[in-house]
């Protein structure tokens, strides 16, 4: 029970990061450790400022 | 037989919806509650979904659950992540429901609710959904490709420059009407410009807290952001009854232009995670809470319309906007019912995060569902206000004056009979000084959930000057928004677009390149805001079809692409789901844009306007609402202008049209597929990640 309330409000947190753009950082290092375990991991401030230059970089357009 | 107990099922909701429709389409006469148009709208929404996206994916698409996504295949933890649907629903739900939903049924409503009803739900179904669904579905088979690499690959070069182009005029028109609606709302309204004002130094404050001391945390600054705005609307009532706050807060609508496109200017040369990023953040939390109080609203309190079905203006003499039902009706509401720009959402983030085939329909067609329940819920809160009210919110001071007084006359003589001091007092209660030839929507839908949320809290009049300035305010946030990376966007398409012709000017790390496109796209907004708030007529008038059209041509040139993707793998016989709309979309487009540039009426054609205005000005003649020849010189410029603008959309659909068709016929011709769709690369041959080519 206690489990399953941990899921759901992860997901409803992922959700809200993700509404405006923001993925999941916990999956990215998860993804770097095991898919590229040789390299860098960026840190959460990294992350952040990357993700943030990405969304609204170039030919990302919004609408009405 | 448990699948014909499903059926069994479906059946009754589709009764149910039909019956839910007739109850509101036969009602002559007797008042009708929101709550029919709501059950309508679900249930055929439901239906569409279990039956029409279904029968789109299994057969058109042939979606395969074993196919890799972009998403698995490249990913990467950063752009393509494999993501949970109903988070992703709520991030391509987040980025395609804007202003247009919320504004255009409000537009709308002129002509009664039965029109705008029948429009979002038959146009979500039939082609608003269907062309975000297939467009999604196109750029996922292509690695999450964009509208405009996908027009060029599948259509040739040319096509892909040419809807680019189209896609930076449809741009420049969005940015224009939206800031426009900011400042019909805020104009010589010190509360509503206060708050607004006051989000700056708010969403300033958020962003460098997130710079420097929590990066990476959105949470709880978010919340501490959003309680600032709520005592900024508190506040604003004081500051707009102080003798020396009040005046420097009431501005008129060329003021609040200048300093839009000033504000443009700088806040797009800002960087990001100062003023953007964390505006954004407040907006699109405001924005989902807001739709969610607002349908819970209406649910709750079941409102009676108050707005007849029909009303006479279906002939095209409305005061709100002009044109007659056909073709002006389906270009009005234009997201809601079918969206181009959505074209460019379901082609950009979203197919890089699917992380299956088959959860496409329900974030393709069963977000742009959502977004046309958001358009249902403005219609009803627009036709919940007393009709008097609503159209002496709307119409312009040319027709109806600028007193309570000529505006009650004037409107009571239209046949909503209203009184002057029904204005009067609605506008104490919202906390206004005026709420006459408000136009542009964003007051009208305010006066209607402030109607619904003081209802709810219990607070009676009472809370009512609150909610509206949170509803002016949540409109104009997330409006800003839009303003600021639309002018991003633009930018970059700019650069684009002129570096085909002089490559200097696509360098994106120049900083005079960057300027120079920047001022560019800004001025092009700038120019027809400016235009549009001086316009006698509101400028809503004449610019809201403009974006209709060019918003509704888009979409057009989205479902090209995606028929000419069905020739190309072969499924000519089901291209008729992309046909249908296609050919809809060119006969209200085509028909509509000649008519703004041909219409015998001068407040509907463009040249017709002109050359009235030319021939005054040989009879040495001062029009109304111009005051010298030189005023009516610009006029008749500034109709030039647009006639330009209108073709040059013409000239863009009518070109796609021809290399549509041409790829098509080609596509024939062969005898087995020539669609580039990624290959297909079965699951196990991918070693998570270490396929993704330059991560």
């Amino acid at each position: 029970m206690a489990n399953e309330l941990s899921t759901l409000l992860r997901t409803l947190r992922q959700a809200a990061y993700l509404l405006v753009g923001l993925p999941d950082y916990d999956a990215y290092v998860a993804h770097m450790r095991r898919a590229h375990p040789q390299r860098p991991v960026m840190s959460r401030a990294e992350f952040f400022r990357n993700r943030q230059a990405a969304r609204y970089g170039e030919g990302n357009g919004r609408c009405c | 037989m448990t699948s014909l107990v499903q059926h069994v099922f479906w059946l009754l909701l589709a009764l149910l919806g039909a019956f839910a429709l007739g109850s509101v389409a036969l009602a002559q006469g007797e008042t009708v509650n929101a709550l029919w148009i709501v059950i309508a709208a679900v249930s055929i929404y439901l239906v569409a979904y279990r039956y029409y996206a279904l029968f789109i994916a299994a057969r058109a698409m042939q979606l395969n659950p074993l196919r890799p996504t972009p998403a698995v295949r490249r990913n990467d933890g950063l752009d393509y992540v494999p993501t949970n649907r109903y988070v992703l629903f709520g991030h391509h739900f987040a980025a395609i429901a804007g202003a247009g939903p919320l504004v255009g049924p409000v537009l709308a409503a002129q002509m009664g609710y039965l029109p705008g009803m029948l429009w979002i739900i038959v146009g979500v179904v039939l082609a608003g959904a269907v062309q975000d669904f297939m467009v999604l579905f196109v750029s996922t088979r292509r690695d999450g490709r964009s509208l405009g690499e996908l027009v060029r690959e599948e259509m040739g070069y040319w096509p892909g420059v040419i809807a680019l182009f189209g896609a930076f005029l449809i741009m420049v028109i969005i940015l224009a009407v939206l800031a426009l609606i900011v400042v019909k709302a805020l104009a010589e309204s010190p509360w509503g410009t206060f708050t607004v004002v006051a989000t700056i130094p708010i969403a300033i404050a958020m962003g460098l807290w997130m710079r420097f001391v929590q990066p990476g945390r959105i949470g709880l600054v978010s919340v501490a952001g959003f309680v600032l705005l709520l005592l900024a609307i508190v506040f604003g009532e004081d500051v707009a009854a102080s003798p020396r706050w009040g005046p420097l807060f009431t501005l008129d609508g060329v003021q609040l232009t200048w300093l839009l496109v000033g504000y443009g200017f700088v806040a797009s040369v800002l960087p990001v995670w100062l003023l953007l990023a964390p505006r954004d953040y407040l907006s699109t939390f405001l924005k989902i809470g807001a739709i969610v109080a607002l349908a819970l609203g209406i649910l709750i309190l079941a409102p009676d319309l108050r707005m007849p079905a029909l009303t006479r203006f279906t002939d095209g003499s409305g005061p709100v906007w002009a044109g007659a039902l056909f073709p002006f009706l389906f270009i009005t509401i234009a997201c809601g019912a079918v969206s181009g720009f959505h074209a460019l959402i379901s082609s950009g983030t979203t197919p890089k995060l699917l992380d299956n085939e088959k959860n496409m329909p329900l974030i393709g067609y069963g977000g742009m569902l959502m977004e046309s329940f958001v358009a249902i819920m403005a219609l009803v809160a627009a036709c919940i206000i007393d009709p008097g009210v609503y159209f002496a919110m709307n119409s312009p001071a040319a027709l109806i004056g600028t007193t309570a007084e000529s505006a009650a006359a004037a409107v009571s003589q239209w046949g909503f009979v209203v009184t002057p001091e029904l204005l009067t007092q609605t506008a104490k209660e919202v906390g206004e000084a005026t709420i006459i030839s408000r136009a542009g929507g964003a007051p009208t839908l305010a006066v209607g959930m402030a109607h619904i949320f003081s209802a709810l809290s219990g607070g009676g009049t009472a809370m009512m000057a609150f909610w509206y300035h949170f509803a002016i305010l949540f409109e104009a946030l997330f409006i800003l928004t839009a303003v600021d990376a639309g002018t991003r966007a633009g930018r970059f398409m700019l650069q684009d677009l002129l570096g085909t012709f002089v490559p200097a000017l696509k360098h994106t790390g120049s900083w005079t390149a960057n300027v120079l496109a920047t001022a560019l796209c800004v001025g092009a907004w700038g120019y027809f805001l400016y235009q549009g708030v001086v316009d006698p007529l509101g400028g809503i008038n004449t610019f809201w079809p403009l974006f209709g059209i060019s918003n509704q041509m888009l979409a057009a040139v989205a479902l090209m692409l995606a028929t000419v993707v069905l020739f190309k793998l072969k499924r000519e016989r089901y291209a008729w789901v992309t046909l249908l709309p296609t050919a809809w979309l060119l006969v209200c487009t085509l028909t509509a844009g000649w008519q703004k540039l041909f219409h015998a009426d001068p407040r509907v054609g463009f040249l017709t306007h002109a050359a009235k205005f030319q021939a005054a000005i040989e009879r040495n003649e001062v029009l109304a609402p111009a005051k010298s020849i030189a005023e009516m010189r610009r006029i008749v410029f500034n109709d030039y202008v647009d006639a330009v603008l209108t073709a040059l959309f013409i000239a863009v659909v009518v070109s796609m049209l021809v290399f549509s068709v041409r790829a098509c016929l080609r596509a024939l011709r062969h005898d087995r597929p020539t669609a580039r769709e990624t290959p297909f690369e079965p699951a196990d041959r991918i070693s998570t990640g270490s396929v993704g080519r330059g991560v």
